[in-house]
């Protein structure tokens, strides 16, 4: 985990992100332990203040669980995964639709053409 | 806690600061910034506008680098061997290697090694990133790395002076801008993102413009 941050957002929720997209991933299994704070802070090269508002965060969010005097653990809880998962599909879906948009593409060009890369069309692969 | 009443510090005609009021919280992590570049300029070095808060002593050249450990052990009993162990491993420095044959890089790291050591409620660290070639992104790392490893966060109140803004910015909580000895804005790193989505080095630009057109 390198120290690159976007300026936009909050150093905690970008980091609380890379977390939620490693566990959609596979790259953190349910159940498995995370880094304790100082570690991660010292992986991301932050402060650890921010690292404990991270896990504060996925917490509230219930994609971590803190085990006193164990550490925080990745949610063994089934639907989390699935949940987060939706969740990341249409943020970036609502994004993409809406720079598409913002450019004047109207919404059955923007169907058409995700259709045509998804099948390998003239706009897909090289 | 320290706190700053109307403190006004005179060197020679300057005054470094100019009847300041300023609270530093406890456990906190501070950045005095200055615009990039400027560090080079006429404009001396910030810290020393802070200096009387922090004991940083000076290197000398014909010690060896466990000699300097050793000198700083006799002279602040707050001074832990151990903790200078693991940052000579840490920052790669050769305890057999005399002061005068390092790198400036390396003196830099030196002296992180010997603020670092101390168990001080204060840590007053100077430009830390100063005579690193600005291409070494992974000399860079490795300071932040050791920044974080080695911070009593919460217990010790940290100010860290400096013109590199990017590299220290995710180990801040707190900025300050420190111009001709007055404090001229203040913000906390998080909520300027959260708040305005900005990052420090944006505000700090956005700050610097009115002052330098002034």
């Amino acid at each position: 985990m390198s120290a690159e941050f976007k300026t936009s957002k909050p150093i905690y929720s970008q980091i609380a992100e890379r977390i939620i997209q490693q566990f959609v991933r596979g790259d953190l299994a349910p159940g498995e332990k995370l880094p304790s704070v100082r570690e991660m802070a010292i992986q991301a090269g932050v402060n650890p203040n921010t690292i404990q508002r991270t896990y504060g965060e996925l917490e509230r969010l219930g994609v971590v669980e803190t085990k006193r005097g164990q550490g925080t653990f990745m949610t063994e809880e089934n639907d989390m995964k699935r949940k987060l998962r939706m969740d990341i599909q249409r943020e970036m879906i609502a994004a993409f639709i809406e720079n598409m948009r913002s450019i004047g593409f109207e919404d059955r060009e923007i169907h058409e053409s995700v259709n045509q890369f998804l099948n390998g069309g003239e706009n897909g692969h090289d | 806690m320290i706190e700053l009443s109307h403190v006004t510090k005179e060197y020679g005609k300057r005054k470094s600061l100019d009847d300041v009021t300023f609270t530093f919280e406890k456990g906190k992590v501070y950045g005095i910034l200055g615009p990039n570049g400027s560090g080079k300029t006429a404009d001396r070095k910030i810290a020393s506008s802070l200096a009387f808060l922090s004991s940083e002593g000076m290197l000398y050249p014909s010690f060896k680098i466990d000699q300097m450990i050793d000198y700083f052990h006799s002279q602040y009993s707050d001074f832990s061997l151990e903790k200078a162990e693991e940052l000579l491993t840490f920052m790669e420095l050769d305890r057999h290697q005399k002061v005068s044959q390092l790198s400036k890089g390396q003196q830099g790291r030196l002296k992180l090694l010997l603020v670092l050591s101390r168990q001080t409620d204060v840590l007053l660290l100077d430009e830390p990133f100063i005579g690193l070639d600005p291409m070494v992104r992974m000399v860079r790392d490795t300071i932040v790395k050791g920044l974080v490893s080695f911070i009593d966060f919460g217990k010790q109140t940290v100010i860290i002076t400096t013109h590199e803004i990017t590299e220290i910015e995710p180990v801040l909580e707190e900025a300050i801008i420190l111009e001709k000895g007055t404090i001229t804005a203040h913000c906390n790193v998080e909520e300027l993102r959260e708040e305005q989505g900005i990052s420090m080095l944006e505000w700090l630009k956005n700050n610097f413009k009115k002052e330098e057109l002034a």
